[in-house]
């Protein structure tokens, strides 16, 4: 497939990327805020974003180079196993109706802006305000990744990367390009480049997804066509392991995996980090749940789009790197200036999470570890600087995953992250219904569910690579093989249980709790809530 | 579980569980797996696991619309006049 650079597609990609940078340095300069050197305004938008930003953001941040590239590929890789993502993102909403709203509440009577900072208010305890931060901010490197990943198909496919046998250098360099310009406008503009630039992503993706899903099936003689060549395609034996390549439909063995990768990335997605600073960023606690009745669109979207693997299957894409495959059908089934518009949607669909999740991971090492170990008098401008620093590091750590780890199943970049991110569950959700979780029990189950989760998912093998080659393995107990993330988290939780038993039989101190009941319900207009940060922003409220 | 932690009227009430019911429902279908890995019968082609799991992103979307607006009541009717 490296018949050279396809120029048209090239120069519109380059086109769109060039409107959304300009757009993004301009972004600084929208709704101004007076103190822009505080961390909240730069982390957080000044929190004033109403339903429709909000919504955009979300759908932003939630779908990415996840949806386009990562799970058709699978589903092209493997059929039905890769459809999780749909179950997943269903029950997403229904977590976030329930817990979600508790979190901004307390949030904004206390001031927190990250979910360790809630932690130590909550537990009084600065050890598991650490964990929750470090957890975040490993868990976000992979998401991250997979965001790069989705760029580099994206480039492959235009002609741009150079083939297998080029130098490392000139293969990454356009990696490298469009990691720098995310780097530089998320370091400028902070949230509010992604904000704006998500209204151009996402009028381009609804553009893309409508035509990919009525003009390809129509090219390629409807799904019945489609799903028989699937069908055909998915029924030939794999020649390195003799096993067909996958099914329509799982069978018995895969259904507990199917299930517990549904449940267990839908408990992990709110808990990132960037999911928080969304969140956290609504104008008030009813603006998230008014969100989850009408985010699940992008769901829909979701599975449109994951059968887009079934197509590049039927259209007889054959790639190496399952990851190509949709770019490659884009290629092929779109006339060239079109594949163009779609690749810039890819492209910016996966530049914008990126740069929200950086950002998201910069508060929490601002906040939760500069602010807490290293420099607790530091000014509000020192925050923002580190903050800004340290979204570029992150973003460095991500690139060293991409460069590092195995790229044919990218879904697994987000996977391993919700391994690790489910681990905090614990101390966050049980934290904002009770306060019976011990805060040592907590610390205690959270390196369990690290340690077990890190080294299952290290012993992985993928005929690709040694380690970290899949995310799923036999249920201790179980038998069946199931998502490592949800296992680990069970473990976790029996650890916390026990030992908060113990703990409370032994009085071990269990530390001061600064929130009472009520912030849990608090809402706009109710004493001691800070809605909003000062003016700044004042343009906008009624406005949505 | 939604929130339940106001003590003074009855936590539990029939609304409450509706709602419950409304944000439960989604977990209870998808999990269960079995009940819908099956090839027939087919919507305009595609197999039914496919079809079935993008109709219930509809269905949940309805749930929790319905989940909304039964806790707009509840809390409205919890609060009565005391806050704006």
């Amino acid at each position: 497939m490296k018949d050279g650079v396809n120029g048209v597609a090239l120069a519109v990609f380059i086109f769109f990327f060039l409107a959304v940078t300009i757009i993004g340095f301009m972004a600084s300069r929208w709704r101004k805020a007076e103190n822009e050197a505080s961390l909240d305004e730069w982390g957080l938008g000044g929190r004033s974003f109403g339903t429709w930003v909000t919504w955009f953001l979300l759908g932003g941040d939630l779908y990415t180079a996840y949806t386009f590239v990562a799970v058709p590929a699978a589903i092209y890789a493997a059929g039905a196993a890769g459809f999780f993502a749909v179950p997943y993102t269903i029950l997403v909403y229904p977590l976030i109706f329930t817990f979600l709203p508790r979190l901004w509440s307390v949030s904004h009577k206390h001031g927190y802006v990250t979910t360790s900072d809630f932690v130590r208010g909550r537990f009084g305890s600065k050890g598991l305000s650490l964990a929750v931060a470090l957890t975040g901010i490993l868990a976000t490197m992979p998401y991250i990744a997979l965001q790069l990943v989705g760029i580099q198909a994206v480039l492959d496919v235009m002609g741009v990367g150079g083939g297998e046998t080029t130098h490392w250098f000139i293969k990454d360099l356009p990696l490298l390009i469009a990691f720098a310009v995310l780097a530089a406008y998320t370091y400028s503009s902070g949230l509010r480049a992604p904000a704006l630039i998500a209204f151009v992503k996402d009028g381009l993706i609804y553009l893309v997804i409508a035509v990919a899903i009525i003009y390809i099936p129509i090219k390629l003689g409807g799904f019945d066509d489609i799903f028989a060549k699937a069908s055909e395609a998915f029924a030939q034996p794999n020649p390195a392991t003799g096993q067909p390549r996958g099914s329509l439909v799982p069978g018995d063995m895969g259904q507990w995996g199917y299930a517990t990768l549904a449940l267990g990335s839908a408990l992990a997605l709110f808990m990132y980090p960037h999911s928080i600073t969304a969140t956290l960023s609504s104008r008030s606690r009813e603006v998230i749940r008014r969100n989850t009745t009408i985010l699940p669109l992008y769901s829909l979207m979701l599975g449109l789009l994951a059968l887009l693997g079934f197509m590049a299957i039927a259209a007889g894409i054959k790639v190496d790197n399952g990851q190509l495959a949709i770019p490659q059908l884009f290629e092929t089934m779109f006339p060239d200036w079109f594949a163009g518009v779609a690749f810039a949607a890819i492209g910016i669909g996966a530049l914008v999470p990126a740069a929200i999740m950086s950002i998201a991971a910069a508060n929490l090492f601002t906040r939760n570890i500069y602010k807490d170990f290293i420099k607790p008098d530091a000014t509000p401008a020192q925050e923002t600087r580190v903050s800004k620093l340290v979204s570029l590091f992150v973003k460095v750590g991500a690139l060293l995953f991409v460069l590092t780890m195995d790229k044919t199943v990218a879904i697994n970049f987000q996977l391993l992250g919700g391994i690790w991110i489910l681990q905090t569950m614990p101390a966050l959700v049980g934290g904002l219904f009770t306060r019976w979780f011990h805060r040592w029990a907590l610390i205690a189950g959270w390196a369990v569910g690290m340690l077990y989760g890190t080294v299952a998912a290290y012993g992985v093998a993928s005929p690709t690579q040694k380690h970290f080659g899949g995310s799923s393995k036999e249920i201790p107990g179980i038998g069946e093989i199931g998502y490592i993330g949800l296992t680990a988290f069970v473990l976790n939780l029996v650890v916390v249980v026990v030992l908060t038993f113990v703990l409370n039989a032994m009085k071990a101190p269990a530390g001061v709790d600064e929130t009472s009941p009520s912030d849990y319900t608090a809402d706009v207009g109710d004493p001691g809530v800070k809605a909003e940060l000062p003016p700044a922003t004042a343009g906008a409220p009624g406005g949505h | 579980m939604p929130e339940e932690t106001d003590a003074k009227p009855p936590t539990v009430t029939p609304m409450r569980v509706v709602i419950a019911v409304c944000l439960i429902a989604p977990f209870v279908a998808m999990l269960w797996v079995s009940s819908y890995a099956k090839v027939e019968p087919t919507f305009i082609g595609i197999p039914f696991f496919y079809w079935y799991q993008m109709l219930w992103v509809l269905i949940s979307t309805a749930l929790t619309m319905i989940a909304y607006k039964l806790w707009q009541r509840d809390q409205r009717s919890r609060k009565g006049g005391a806050s704006a």
